[in-house]
């Protein structure tokens, strides 16, 4: 189950991540290593089984359509790294 | 060769309801930048989505409008890719298990009903909105900072996804001009170009006529006028045929539209492939729509557009009643008595003209206005129909004090009126000045009284004293 | 001066409702303690000079948003944030009078065994500062096994409340999923995470639990309790049934003293009344780790995606949109959240998703079978949580996989949402061993009752002697 070095690049352009040349040969390494590990679920047979995405059978809950008060402007760009008015500014997209 | 064109559309609708589809943020056009934003609606840390019940049955009920099976169960899913308009890096939608699937859209034609497939009709949340700056005005290349406004992010959103049953560029704005009045009268959304509460992308394939294959189909992007949709469609059919008929081959692609730039050539693209690494969203529990929330919503359906243009149309011609229908004027046309073509022209130019909003006129009266359209000087006839959507109007009250006083109208009886009467004309210019009368009493007999004597009097002097 | 360091939450709160103290004095003793032994153990990122309320202090693990208080999850990429909401569970310590002393240090975003993942440097181990306190709730379980407060709370998403509980001799509790809500936590993978207490005593655990549970309309996956919190009283296990599951006792790595410590506590299980018996969990454990390591990367890849420099937090700022994002996210994130980030990506990627991220929800499902099983013969199932005591700082921080092994006892309930107590159970080599508790969803008051009797019966001394 090793990965190579190129799935390690595509991977982190996927997640946005610039890796440097040393992660890129660490992770590959680690990697490589973990997917062999967890790999073993693939040994199973489960074909009838049905997957659980969560823990709890709960279905149907919801939120009445009621507004409630939104944050004030100037608190909702309180964290942001650069804004320009009341708009966050990013480099361009 | 003759080539059959191949048309698919993916709609996606605003809900209006009060608030987000994820946070209780208040919806609605126009707030000042962010003001209606919230942790939820940031994806700062540590946020969970609740979903919004409202939207959650207008979905179901839109699905049921559009004839597709109502899933008994359906998942929430997360598409993730990173762009400033993402705040969380992902978006909650609909995967594999949506709400609405396998629906049929019936749109009626001249030539018979055509259905349309509906592939599946999904909840999920739109993006923020990007700003771009710098550069051109808005255009994203040569920009040189992107601001952004979140007050639309996590807004409601219904995506719809047709079957590639269209084939023609004006069947498909007729498809798209019927689903968004059907979209409106479900009172789910409204479906505003303008607002951007309703957009659409249309893929675009051409293939020979008779044959059922499916060639390379090229994608138009941020289309937001149904004008434009049919240009648009039109101008790519022509190219694809052009470079088949060339020997070419279309490249797969994707057309973006300025908005607002209709007439802007529209930026290519290849398609980038995508990997959005779709996984169940596990803040999320699954949605299996309880029976009576589906009972509700069908209860509440009533005769769909489609049905009504149908109806409608043996009275009319298909032309006048899909016009009334997808204008949302057809129930005003069967509030309103009388013959049917006259009312139906009625309603939908003079109405449109006049700029009034078709549910607040009442039925019976616009029938009387439109029985005495032919009888009434043209500026009365347009004065009571403006006043027709006042809550008291009373058709009578300008009926009774019609007068015909315009020159133009009134020229034509007096020059029939002189012109039968030559003997008199010839008495009059001779002299005899008191058959100034008799001409009048003429004319007001042939108007029904309806002529302004004092504009006969002058009209008559002016042309009796003419010659 | 008051001794925090024996003094459990109870005992604490009858000071100030007997009136020998006033909640300032009680805070500053606490603050005292911190300013006298922090330095050595690195317990908290953020200690809170005041806070609002009248009742005791507790501190949370800087995961659990608290507004207006700096919350970085042990990160880099959320140095500066302040929070402009407070988590569900801020809000129900504060609404019941109880003070945020201070927000205690963690693996960067929950993700390790050691709290050496920490971007603010590792927390110690009170028992022995060459050790580490495990993790991810190290700083919360260290910060309760030195009376730097009297209770705390962490979060458990593959044991980061009951593993470093045991290594730290404290006791803490992985709620059933779904009864403490998850608002206002820092995410790190949606369908396991769970806030947790961690205590001096089994009692303090029950109330503390009592106090977070219970269904928040914030959080859609939350479920009100089926039956009230119960604080435990009883004294002996009689009528209880206690299954040994052979894997989760035998699996590999466990240390001999570990076993001996919880063989002991099995033995007493017996003499303390209850029915003691064997039973299999065949699969549970060695796909368990497995399992856990596909689902946890994958729903974390997908909920880090935020943090991109656009609305808070770090953002490394050089041309381009694309650029922001690589560089932030690079110089943000420390080695383990870009692994799991990586392998989460990779795992749900076109090609891959039936055969990892399918093929591990598929594989729960088998877990929670066997459990299910397992518990309709007994009312709990009992195990070592941790295969060892505390390791020493950097013994397992250049071999991730070696350092997943410190969960592959605790994660196996946690995949079928099942809740788990930690008590200390014993010393081996001088270090606290943890007993692990294991029942049916919504059995905490088994497990309290369960734990209580224990804990009397053992009579374990939670103050490091060392700090003595
Ligand atoms: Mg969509
Ligand atoms: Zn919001």
């Amino acid at each position: 189950m090793a990965i190579t070095r190129a799935e390690v690049l595509h991977v982190a352009r996927l997640a946005r991540l610039a890796l440097t040349e040393e992660e890129i040969a660490r992770f590959q390494e680690q990697l490589s290593a973990i997917l062999e590990a967890v790999g073993k679920v693939d040994e199973l047979d489960l074909s009838g089984v049905e997957p659980t995405a969560h823990p709890l059978e709960l279905s149907n809950v919801w939120g009445a359509d009621e507004p409630r008060p939104s944050i004030d402007v100037e608190e909702a760009l309180a964290n942001a790294p650069d804004r320009e008015g009341s708009y966050f500014r990013v480099p361009p997209a | 060769m003759t080539w059959e064109p191949v048309i698919g559309c993916e709609i996606h609708v605003h809900l209006k309801t009060q608030t987000k589809m994820f946070c209780r943020c208040a919806t609605g056009f126009g707030a000042p930048e962010n003001s209606s934003t919230c942790p939820v609606c940031l994806a700062h840390p540590g946020v969970l989505p609740v979903p919004n019940e409202r939207a959650i049955e207008w979905t179901i009920k839109l699905g049921l409008a559009l004839g597709c099976d109502i899933a008994p169960r359906a998942v929430f899913h997360r598409k993730n890719y990173f762009y400033p308009d993402n705040p969380k890096g992902y978006q909650i939608s609909q995967y594999d298990e949506p709400l609405c699937m396998s629906g049929s859209f019936l749109l009626p034609g001249v030539g018979g009903d055509t259905e349309i497939g509906i592939v599946r009709a999904h909840l999920e949340e739109d993006a923020a909105k990007n700003v771009h700056m710098g550069g051109g005005e808005g255009r994203i290349h040569g920009a040189d900072r992107t601001l952004v406004d979140f007050n639309r992010a996590g807004m409601p959103l219904v995506e719809i996804v047709t079957q590639p049953h269209l084939r023609s560029s004006e069947q498909t704005k007729r498809f798209l001009q019927l689903l968004r009045q059907t979209v409106r009268e479900l009172g789910i959304s409204d479906a505003e170009m303008q607002e951007g509460s309703m957009r659409f992308d249309v893929n675009v394939s051409v293939r020979p006529e008779g044959s059922d294959e499916l060639r390379t189909r090229t994608e138009l992007k941020n289309i937001n006028s149904f004008n434009f949709a049919a240009q648009g469609i039109e101008r790519e059919i022509q190219r694809q045929i052009a470079i088949y008929e060339g020997g070419g081959e279309v490249v797969q692609e994707t057309l973006h539209f300025v908005p607002g730039q209709e007439h802007a050539a529209p930026l290519r693209s290849k398609e980038e492939a995508q990997d959005y690494r779709y996984l169940p969203e596990p803040d999320l529990v699954p949605i299996e729509p309880p029976a009576e929330m589906v009972e509700q919503a069908r209860a509440e359906l009533g005769e769909l557009p489609s049905a009504r243009i149908r109806r409608l149309e043996t009275e009319l011609d298909f032309g006048l009643a899909e016009g009334l229908v997808t204008s949302g004027r057809d129930g005003l046309y069967e509030r309103t008595p009388g013959d049917r073509r006259a009312v139906a022209n009625v309603v939908m130019n003079e109405l449109a003209a006049a700029g009034l909003d078709p549910t607040e006129v009442n039925g019976e009266e616009l029938g009387k206005l439109v029985e005495a359209r032919d009888r009434i000087p043209r500026e009365a006839f347009m004065k009571a129909l403006g006043a027709s959507g006042d809550g008291d109007f009373k058709a009578e009250d300008y009926l009774g004090e019609a007068v015909i006083a315009d020159e133009s109208e009134l020229d034509p009886v007096i020059e029939r009126i002189l012109a039968a009467n030559d003997e008199n004309v010839a008495a009059y210019r001779a002299g005899k000045q008191g058959l100034l009368g008799f001409f009048v009493g003429q004319v007001m007999k042939e108007t029904g009284g309806k002529a302004d004597p004092k504009v006969v009097n002058t009209r008559l002097r002016e042309l009796l004293d003419r010659s | 001066m008051i001794d925090t360091l024996r003094l459990t939450a109870k005992e604490a709160n009858a000071l100030l409702t007997g009136g020998e103290l006033s909640s300032d004095e009680l805070f500053a003793a606490y603050r005292a303690a911190i300013d006298e032994r922090d330095p050595d153990l690195n317990c908290f990122l953020h200690v809170c000079d005041e806070s609002p309320g009248a009742g005791i202090p507790i501190a949370l693990k800087d995961v659990i948003g608290t507004k207006g208080i700096p919350t970085t999850a042990g990160s880099k990429i959320l140095e500066g944030y302040l929070p402009v909401y407070d988590a569900t569970v801020t809000e129900r310590c504060q609404a019941r009078g109880l003070r945020t002393i201070g927000k205690t240090n963690m693996d960067e975003f929950a993700m390790g065994s050691s709290t050496e993942n920490s971007a603010f440097g590792p927390t110690r181990n009170p028992w022995d500062p060459s050790r580490v306190p495990g993790g991810s709730s190290g700083g919360s379980t260290a910060a309760v096994a030195a009376g730097l407060a009297p209770w705390a709370l962490g979060s458990d998403t593959g044991g980061s409340v009951k593993q470093p509980a045991a290594l730290c001799g404290v006791v803490g509790l992985r709620p059933t999923y779904g009864t403490v809500s998850r608002y206002g936590i820092i995410a790190f993978a949606s369908s396991l995470d769970q806030v947790g207490p961690v205590t001096k005593t089994v009692a303090d655990c029950a109330f503390l639990y009592s106090v977070i549970a219970g269904r928040d309309p914030c959080d859609t996956t939350t479920v009100d309790l089926p039956h009230p919190v119960e604080i435990p009283e009883a004294e002996d296990l009689r009528g209880l049934r206690v299954g040994v599951p052979r894997e989760l006792n035998e699996a590999e790595g466990i240390e001999p003293g570990v076993t001996e410590s919880v063989q002991a506590a099995i033995e007493l299980c017996r003499e303390l009344g209850a029915e003691v018996g064997e039973c299999e969990l065949p699969r549970s454990v060695e796909y368990g780790l497995p399992c856990y390591y596909l689902i946890a990367p994958s729903e974390a890849s997908s909920n880090l995606a935020r943090y991109d420099g656009v609305r808070f937090g770090l953002r490394v700022s050089p041309d381009g949109i694309r650029a922001m994002y690589e560089e932030t996210r690079d110089e943000g994130f420390g080695d383990e959240p870009k692994r799991r980030i990586m392998l989460g990506t990779y795992a749900l990627s076109a090609g891959y998703y039936e055969a990892y991220y399918g093929q591990a929800q598929k594989v729960r499902t088998v877990i929670r079978q066997e459990f299910a099983a397992a518990l309709e013969r007994f009312d709990v199932l009992v195990s070592p949580t941790s295969p060892t005591v505390a390791f020493p700082l950097g013994a397992k921080t250049e071999n991730p996989l070696a350092m997943y092994l410190s969960d592959v006892l605790a994660i196996p309930p946690n995949m079928a949402g099942l809740p788990g107590l930690s008590i200390p159970c014993g010393l081996s080599e001088g270090l606290p061993v943890g007993l692990q508790l294991i029942g049916p969803q919504f059995s905490e008051n088994v497990l309290f009752r369960a734990g209580h009797a224990l804990e009397q019966a053992l009579a374990f001394d939670v103050v490091p002697p060392r700090l003595a």
